[in-house]
């Protein structure tokens, strides 16, 4: 007989193993998936996990497709570590297109050094100020930063589809709803050719080191995660509840708005009616999954962005619906919410109580803690 | 206004408040329990889409329903599993069910896609129509709209006059105190977090069967995290929902009634209204 | 009334949890129409043994025998229905409910509202135990909280009431009226146990006293026929650890509250009104009362948690009521909460990260960055001079037990030189050797010149440690006298809020006694 009690220290290899323990478990879920479609499982695996990485392509496209996850990721890990709950990174997301492409459109054709510069700024600032929202109401109102954020997810798009079927759309694009391509000159430059890999790759590379640094070493990560960890503690030590929740949804809005200026001067070109495939979303599983560590978050980001090609060589390969990479994405942050159990409790081989002792009774702790 | 534009006005009102007050209900009835179940979007998406195949299926809407509730509490449970019984965290789990039911709808759907049926029909109640004033709007709810009512009614005596509906409140209260008492927390909870899974699997089976009968991928559209905002908005008093939900339906469908009330705005920001409204609601 | 067979018996009970053993071979015999005192210290798994009686927590191993059958309670609700009622340190009561709601709640069958109400009446009536059924609990005092519970228990008629640490909430003067409750519940045949570890108490009221150290037993003796000094040492061990108070005469005025109003965050806490108080350099000012009468607010207050109006807070002479706490901290105050995990430390991080909270200033930091072997080195400073038991300055703050836990934090304000001290419960639930760490560490501060400021329920602890001594009850400070011109008494009265606007009680013939228990 197993019985669950609680360890004296959380274990931190199980704070590793865990997400691997998710994984696994994902795994077996798509197998028992692939098999009730009528997929031959191995081969399902096959198609959906390694062939996209057989070819140079895939792989840029790998990175490609891993690049939005890592800058949202990245942010919100940040936010979450302090216990702000920003979900509306998708909606920063496409505030940030809409800035980066808006100034990239009105500098159509003007072909500087400083255009690009300049988009990628706007995006930031767009993602920011979008961001700002939660963040001036939270503070002003104490209202719950989750539903603000996302409320302006929905609000977000709704403005893109305004744009782009009336003001910004292209004149000469055959009445489609979407804008005129960009310049070169406002374009990320690709990192290899025949990759479509591009030069935000490297920036959210960069971001990944930036982030390590202020987490571990810098006074003010330190701060954030105490308002997170233990809001008490931190008003016991004077840390500002409003500058936390002010630099949380800042910097992930920030990012997000520059993963959305990345995708539209990038791989997209344009602005189109919608410029995420549910990046902003999917970042929160990859947020959990790497750990809120930026290390984490990049290991994780390559993850789902290989769930997300699967999903669309599933599509191609074995007509399966390409939705199977959301119920992929929803198994395993359960996964991991559910392994995560054992980092605070272990599993004890139990003798069966004996005769004249009392039965043991396992409904006493989880009650009272919530 | 024409007396036709105004029930009309009035009565998809009504049936977009409908789904918000099933779904806010059974999550009012959850946090009085002392869970926050963040998830109404994720149940509410499955409910619907379990509903409209279950409908499709069976060619019984009725049966429909009852698949639609049967699947947010399938979704509630794993919630009430995760939370209440392996003790994660209540923030995180409840996104996960929401990103969770985007995908599991969206897998699902995919065969349910283009297929339509027939709605659900106004409840035809003998002389009803005949009243005056109200009757021309009422002849227009339908089985499930009326239900709604009986529903309010129902939990604010089942929380108010209710030996169970008491402790319920206690144990959302003070869960350690309830323990110590000898009362089941654990019990109160599970069932408190499968009702609102029930209802919001109804109120995402009524948005495919009765509002727009058929299947489009995300189509509750932020109506879960609305109905959850109402909860706060209102304050944890089922009356203030029912109002709360009704003014929300108003604002919801401004834009299928713009032309007729001459709103020259883009079609795109009357969308926007819910949404703004609820942030606004909230501060 | 030893003749008749024992209502409740354990024999060799055990609690084995993963770091520690809770209960190990614990024997337990109540008889009927007896007051049995079960005695320990903090953590010497008396509150293990009662939730095993109650059926809220499962023993490993032993037997558990009532009215000499064997039984087994695996639920408080199998415990009530044997007659065993329990009145919790932590009350169980919903604060949006009335009494009589409370009370039904806790019920299996519960009459009808009308005639719940009579019988309450009826009881609290014939016990001398006020209560009125129809009002809503949040707006009960502690004390009147307490008689609820009591009523809930005497309404199912139990023949065994276990009191958890009953007195903790009490005016002395209410101690007393709760004492003769209980006398008259045992003359009529109920078997009481009661959970202390305070030994003048258990001496006046108990019959026998079960004394535990360390999840064992310690021992069975008539408390009656034993001093102060030999239950004690039975309790922990050893002697009592003494230590030395000098008299000595302050300095000039470090803190200094005036006319401070604060109205209270919470919707069932209480305010402040008009305090008044003042401390020096090399003195230290106790305020007793309490929990609950405005003891969080004045804390927050004075740590700079809330702000108030800037001229109601001074700090060495500067307006300080509009600072936050990391001003303040500027400023020289140091603060030791009463909450140790989650406001003083931080559960989840390392000892060396946790010295970072409070001492960012002080070299640990440079440009906004961490620097983390200063930060390695004053924390193994702290463990080396406090005796910080743990597992080296990397290990966690929640691994480390409450009385550790404490010693690390006042070690890391004390070494972090105040010239104010703020000290909350400075030794709730600490075992006697730690607390008599921390007294001495505050005493020593003092003698160095540092303002200390203690905020305490332990009213033995405040006459022990203080040089003045005020009461705040009911968001209001009584007037700070010297602690060695008062009484018991005069306390006891300032707590239940009786000191109005009289300036000064003479002090009363019998000194007061200097305990340390």
């Amino acid at each position: 007989m197993l019985r669950l009690e609680p360890r004296p220290e959380p274990s931190r290899q199980m704070m590793f193993a865990s997400p691997l323990m998710a994984a696994v478990l994902m795994l077996v879920s798509g197998y028992v998936i692939f098999s009730i479609m009528g997929q031959p499982p191995l081969y399902a695996f096959y198609i959906f996990f390694i062939d996209p990485l057989t070819s140079l392509y895939g792989i840029g496209e790998w990175l490609l497709k891993a690049t939005p996850l890592i800058l949202c990721g990245i942010g919100l890990a940040i936010g979450f570590r302090a216990r702000v709950w920003n979900i509306g990174a998708d909606g920063q997301l496409t505030i940030g297109a809409i800035a980066g492409g808006g100034v990239a459109l009105y500098f159509q054709g003007v072909n500087a050094f400083w255009l690009l510069p300049l988009v990628l700024l706007a995006g930031v600032a767009g993602g920011m100020a979008w961001a700002a929202v939660p963040a001036f109401l939270r503070t002003r109102f104490n209202t719950s930063e989750i539903l603000v954020s996302l409320m302006l997810v929905y609000v977000s798009y709704l403005l893109l589809r305004y744009l782009v079927n009336g003001p910004w759309r292209d004149p000469f694009g055959f009445n489609f709803p979407q804008s005129a391509m960009f310049h070169e000159a406002a374009m990320l430059p690709l990192l290899f050719d025949g990759l479509r890999t591009n030069a935000a790759f490297i920036l959210a590379l960069l971001l990944v080191v930036l982030a390590w640094f202020f987490c571990q070493k810098m006074t003010a990560g330190f701060r954030m995660q105490v308002s997170g960890e233990a809001p008490a503690a931190a008003a016991y030590a004077g840390f500002s509840d409003k500058r936390n929740v002010w630099l949380a949804l800042l910097i992930s809005g920030g990012s997000a708005g520059l993963a959305g200026v990345a995708e539209v001067a990038g791989p997209l070109g344009q602005l189109q009616p919608a410029v995420s495939s549910g990046y902003g979303f999917a970042a929160i599983i990859v947020a959990f999954v790497g750990r809120l560590h930026p290390l984490g978050v990049l290991l994780a980001s390559l993850l789902m962005s290989l769930l997300y090609l699967g999903g669309e060589a599933a599509q191609l390969e074995l007509g399966l619906p390409s939705a199977i990479t959301g119920l992929f994405q929803g198994l395993l942050l359960f996964y991991l919410l559910a392994a995560d159990l054992f980092i605070h409790f272990r599993l004890k081989k139990v003798q069966p109580p004996a005769a004249e002792a009392p039965a043991t009774s396992s409904t006493t702790s989880p009650s009272e803690a919530v | 206004m024409s007396t036709e534009l105004m029930i009309a006005i009035l009565a998809s009102t009504a049936a977009a408040a409908t789904p918000l007050v099933y779904a806010a209900l059974g999550e009012l009835v959850t946090e009085r329990a002392g869970v926050l179940n963040l998830g109404l979007e994720g149940m509410m998406l499955v409910g619907a889409i379990v509903g409209f195949a279950g409908a499709v299926t069976t060619g019984n809407l009725m049966l429909g329903f009852i698949a639609g509730i049967t699947g947010g509490m399938a979704m509630a449970l794993i919630f009430a599993v995760l939370t209440i019984s392996l003790q994660t965290n209540q923030v995180a789990t409840g996104l996960a069910l929401t990103l969770f039911g985007l995908g599991l709808s969206a897998f699902i759907g995919r065969a349910y896609i283009g297929v339509s049926l027939d709605g659900l029909k106004p409840l035809a109640i003998p002389l009803v129509s005949d009243i005056p004033l109200l009757g021309p709007l009422l002849a227009t709810f339908d089985l499930l709209i009326y239900g709604s009512f009986v529903l309010l009614a129902a939990v604010y005596w089942f929380l108010t006059r209710t030996r169970p509906g008491l402790m319920l409140r206690a144990v959302g209260e003070a869960p350690a105190a309830a323990h110590a008492i000898g009362r089941s927390v654990l019990g109160v909870r599970y069932l408190a977090v499968l009702f609102g899974g029930a209802m919001s699997g109804l109120g995402g089976a009524y948005l495919a069967l009765a509002i727009t009968p058929m299947w489009v991928e995300g189509m509750t559209a932020g109506r879960g995290w609305i109905a959850l905002a109402l909860v706060v908005f209102a304050t944890w008093k089922p009356m203030r929902v029912l109002l709360g939900a009704y003014l929300f339906g108003g604002v919801t469908i401004l834009q299928f009634h713009s032309q007729a009330l001459g709103i020259k705005v883009p079609a795109e920001f009357l969308s926007m209204l819910p949404y703004l409204a609820t942030i606004i609601c909230w501060c | 009334m030893q003749k008749l067979p024992p209502r409740l018996e354990l024999i060799n009970v055990g609690k084995r949890y993963p770091a520690v053993v809770a209960n190990d071979g614990i024997d337990l015999r109540v008889y009927p129409g007896e007051i049995h005192a079960v005695l320990g210290e903090n953590g010497a798994g008396k509150s293990t043994l009662m939730k095993i009686i109650y059926g809220v927590v499962a023993a490993d191993t032993g037997e558990m025998l009532w009215d000499n059958r064997q039984v087994t309670i695996d639920s408080p609700a199998q415990a009530r229905a044997l007659g065993i009622g329990m009145v919790f340190q932590h009350f169980s009561l919903f604060e949006t409910l009335t009494v009589a709601e409370n009370i039904s709640l806790a019920l299996d069958q519960p009459p009808p509202t009308a005639e719940l109400a009579r019988q309450i009446t009826e009881v609290s009536v014939e016990y001398g135990l006020p209560v009125e059924p129809h009002r809503p609990v949040h707006t009960m005092s502690v004390g009147e909280r307490q008689r609820v519970e009591i009523v809930r228990c005497l309404l199912q008629k139990p023949r065994l009431l276990i009191m958890d640490e009953p007195t903790s909430v009490l005016t002395p003067q209410a101690v007393q009226k709760l004492f003769e409750t209980l006398r008259r519940l045992a003359a009529e045949g109920c078997s009481i146990v009661y959970i202390s570890h305070k030994l003048d108490e258990i001496r006046q009221l108990c019959h026998t006293a079960t004394v535990l150290r360390n999840g064992r037993l310690a021992g069975t003796v008539d408390p009656r026929r034993e001093t102060r000094e030999s239950l004690a040492k039975l309790m922990i061990g050893r002697e009592l650890p003494r230590f030395h108070w000098e008299p000595r005469t302050a300095g000039e005025t470090r803190l200094s509250v005036k006319q401070l109003q604060l109205p209270s965050s919470d919707p069932f806490g209480t305010a402040l009104e008009d305090i008044e108080l003042a401390v020096r350099s090399g003195e230290i000012v106790g305020i007793a009362g309490i929990s609950g009468n405005g003891q969080q607010e004045l804390l927050s207050a004075l740590s700079g948690e809330r702000t108030t109006a800037a001229d109601s807070v001074f700090l060495c002479g500067t307006a300080a009521g509009k600072l936050n706490a990391a001003q303040r901290r500027r400023l020289g105050l140091r603060y030791v909460p009463e909450e140790r995990l989650g406001r003083g430390a931080v559960p989840s991080l390392s000892l060396s990260l946790n010295t970072l909270l409070t001492g960012s200033e002080q070299g640990l930091t440079e440009k906004g960055l961490i620097r983390y072997p200063a930060l390695r080195r004053f924390a193994r400073r702290i463990i080396d001079r406090f005796k910080v038991k743990c597992g080296g300055e990397q290990a966690i703050a929640s691994s480390l037990s409450g009385g550790n836990l404490q010693k690390f934090i006042v070690g890391r304000e004390t070494l972090l030189s105040p010239t104010v001290m703020l000290v909350a419960q400075p030794t709730w639930g600490v075992d006697i050797g730690a607390a008599a760490l921390i007294r001495q560490a505050l005493l020593d501060l003092r003698d160095e010149g540092v303002a200390v400021l203690v905020v305490s329920e332990d009213l033995e602890e405040l006459l022990t440690l203080s040089d003045r001594i005020a009461v705040l009850a009911d968001g209001r400070l009584s007037p700070t006298v010297p602690t060695r011109e008062t009484s018991i008494e005069q306390i006891g009265l300032w707590m239940s809020g009786a000191f109005g606007d009289q300036t000064a009680i003479p002090a009363t013939e019998d000194p007061v006694e200097i305990f340390h228990a």
